[in-house]
């Protein structure tokens, strides 16, 4: 049996301490294999968006453990644990987090600078995500001045740049009209089924969610067996 | 990120925010703008004195005179010996000086270290006179190894055999010159009494004319051919029997280290004799300068420390407002050492810039008033530059104030590096 890409074993989240104290997940055990697609589904406030920030290695878990490709993510030096962010993960936020003052093509390259990739290579990998994006001719735009899909689109770009195994979605079309929700959606399935790279989304929306591999609902902090929201 | 990628970003950062920057590059602007213009003072006024200085003599020889033995309260009058000779002081009524004979130039000359000893002599010149004009008085010194600063002309030539001269600028418009220029090589008459009292004369050039100086006596410079003339004319008619004597002698010795130097006194002393460099003299004069410039320095750092609480705070403003997009570089995988590299890197950078406006402004500016005072109220003092900036001081000033820049940059900096990415990233 293959070894899965992210387990995670008992994993807990509690934020704040004494009566504000919230416990954003409670004990949860999850695998995930190479090239699969999976959207973590849940309301707002059920730990979904915290447990997919502990499977990026963004955050550090209360207790349990997260595992990469077998290894104990608490044994990775601060250089491994930051080469695997910026090599192995990619992660598409739902605020997007540009840098409007900026240029797109700017904003697509900063994890090739951060990488220390020199400036024309990092320039021909822009433009070639860009390119597969069909964002090339935006390139020298400000990233403030697009539109909501053109931003979506930016950002998977930027998540892409780097060649990840794992792509990190949140609320990917949470923010767009349905249309442009439509393309986004297809780009991210098309890198799923074509380029090998293993998708994990959150999303409370379940037309989104039913178009996925494998489905995890999660309420109050715990996985939970079946759509129960859904069926009910 | 590569140490130039991170130079780049942070010079381009600091620029994100022009108000604030410009800011906070006026407040360090007002600290290395007056920590310039104080080390200006002070490298102006020591090359000043250093010049005036080496104008009255040379560094590397001593005065000597016999210690006074006699001067202790209630000790009474000196035992006398046949073989001292006393001159009459010219100090407090019955004070006395012990003269120098022949015997103890030769007893200095023995003391290692020592290359040369040449007698103080007086020359009792009485007046100067160019082309039958009218006369004036004048006193004459002999240039033991002093280097003046010249108007117009030469400085003396010891080994010529001709006789020549330096005068004070104060001479020249008195004896009928029109400049400075036109006095250079003009011979003059001197008149100088000899034993008798006849009045002799002694022709000699004049190769120079010195600038009126903080420190000069108003003499003149003699060289060595001009000074045995002198001597010579002065003891026309002295008894045969009468053995030379000196009140000083000036005893050279080689460049030698501050130890050296004062090994060579005490072993003099130990002799009966008292030795002072012209350090000895001017130095006190150099300290209070000195400690004056001190004060002037304090107070710009204290301007700096201020400076350096407002990039402390424009910094941490800039952490505040880009908590988010580090969060995002971090969730990148950039480290800790590259953020805090980062935001050093941009205090630096605001420092040096600072600095540079600040110590532009100070050395344009002070240029500027410096030449004004040089020819303006400060015209008396001749080659006086109040303010002077060498490179070396002003490279100290620059590295300084960037120094306390990056030191003012590295809590907001570790601030910045210290965060956990989602944390960053949820922050509003």
């Amino acid at each position: 049996m293959p070894v899965p890409i992210l387990s995670t074993r008992d994993l807990t989240k509690t934020y704040g301490r004494g009566p504000d104290r919230f416990d954003a997940l409670r004990g949860v055990s999850l695998e995930i294999d190479r090239g699969d697609s999976v959207a973590i589904v849940g309301k707002s406030g059920s730990g979904k968006s915290t447990l997919m920030h502990l499977l990026a290695l963004l955050d550090t878990p209360g207790g349990g453990s997260v595992h990469v490709e077998g290894t104990d993510a608490r044994s990775l030096s601060g250089r491994r644990l930051n080469a695997l962010r910026n090599q192995m993960f990619g992660f598409v936020f739902q605020q997007f987090f540009l840098n409007h003052a900026t240029t797109v093509l700017d904003n697509v390259v900063l994890p090739l600078k951060i990488a220390g990739m020199g400036a024309r290579e990092r320039r021909a990998r822009g433009m070639a995500v860009l390119e597969q994006l069909e964002l090339a001719d935006k390139a020298r735009n400000k990233a403030g001045n697009l539109s909501g899909g053109q931003k979506q689109r930016v950002v998977i770009a930027r998540a892409l740049a780097n060649n990840p195994r794992v792509l990190f979605a949140d609320e990917p079309t949470g923010n767009l009209d349905s249309a442009t929700g439509r393309i986004v959606e297809d780009i991210l399935f098309d890198l799923n089924q074509n380029h090998g790279i293993t998708l994990i989304t959150v999303t409370h929306d379940h037309d989104l969610a039913a178009r996925f591999n494998r489905r995890v609902y999660i309420r109050d902090g715990q996985l939970i067996t079946t759509d129960e929201e859904h069926a009910a | 990120m590569k140490p130039l990628e991170t130079l780049k970003t942070a010079i381009t950062n600091s620029f994100r925010s022009k108000l604030r920057t410009t800011l906070t590059v006026l407040a360090i602007f007002v600290g290395a703008f007056t920590l310039t213009i104080t080390n200006g003072l002070g490298t102006g006024i020591s090359n000043y004195i250093d010049s005036q200085v080496a104008a009255v003599g040379a560094s590397n020889a001593f005065t000597v005179t016999r210690a006074d033995t006699g001067s202790g309260l209630g000790s009474g009058p000196q035992k006398y010996d046949p073989n001292t000779r006393v001159l009459a002081g010219g100090g407090r009524p019955g004070s006395t000086q012990v003269a120098l004979t022949q015997a103890d130039l030769d007893k200095i000359g023995a003391v290692p270290g020592i290359t040369g000893v040449s007698p103080v002599t007086r020359l009792n010149t009485a007046y100067i006179q160019w082309n039958n004009q009218d006369k004036y008085q004048l006193s004459v010194s002999v240039l033991a190894g002093a280097q003046p600063q010249l108007d117009a002309g030469q400085n003396l030539d010891d080994g010529s055999p001709a006789p020549q001269i330096i005068l004070p600028s104060s001479y020249v418009a008195p004896l009928g010159f029109s400049d400075s220029a036109q006095a250079v090589g003009q011979d003059v008459t001197i008149g100088i009494p000899d034993a008798t009292g006849t009045m002799r004369t002694v022709t000699a050039r004049i190769n120079g004319i010195e600038q009126s100086a903080l420190l000069s006596s108003g003499g003149a410079f003699i060289n060595k051919a001009l000074s045995t003339a002198l001597t010579q004319a002065q003891a026309t008619g002295t008894p045969a029997t009468s053995a030379p004597v000196y009140t000083a002698a000036t005893a050279t010795f080689a460049p030698s280290s501050e130890s050296q130097i004062s090994g060579m006194k005490s072993q003099l002393s130990g002799a009966g004799y008292t030795a002072q460099t012209l350090d000895d003299r001017i130095g006190t004069v150099k300290t209070v300068i000195n400690g004056i410039i001190g004060v002037l320095d304090a107070f710009a750092v204290i301007a700096l420390v201020a400076a350096g609480f407002g990039i402390v705070n424009t910094l941490l403003m800039s952490v505040q407002e880009r908590t988010r997009e580090i969060g995002l570089m971090k969730a990148m995988g950039m480290g800790s050492g590259s953020v805090f590299a980062l935001f050093s890197a941009e205090a630096a950078f605001i420092g040096l810039l600072g600095s540079l406006i600040g110590s532009g402004a100070a050395i344009a500016l002070g240029t500027v008033v410096s030449h004004a005072l040089a020819r303006g109220p400060l015209s008396d003092l001749a080659g006086l530059q109040i303010l002077s900036f060498a490179p070396g001081p002003v490279a100290v000033v620059i590295v300084l104030v960037m120094a306390i820049a990056f030191i003012a940059g590295t809590l907001p900096a570790w601030r910045a590096a210290r965060q956990n990415p989602i944390d960053s990233l949820r922050y509003e």
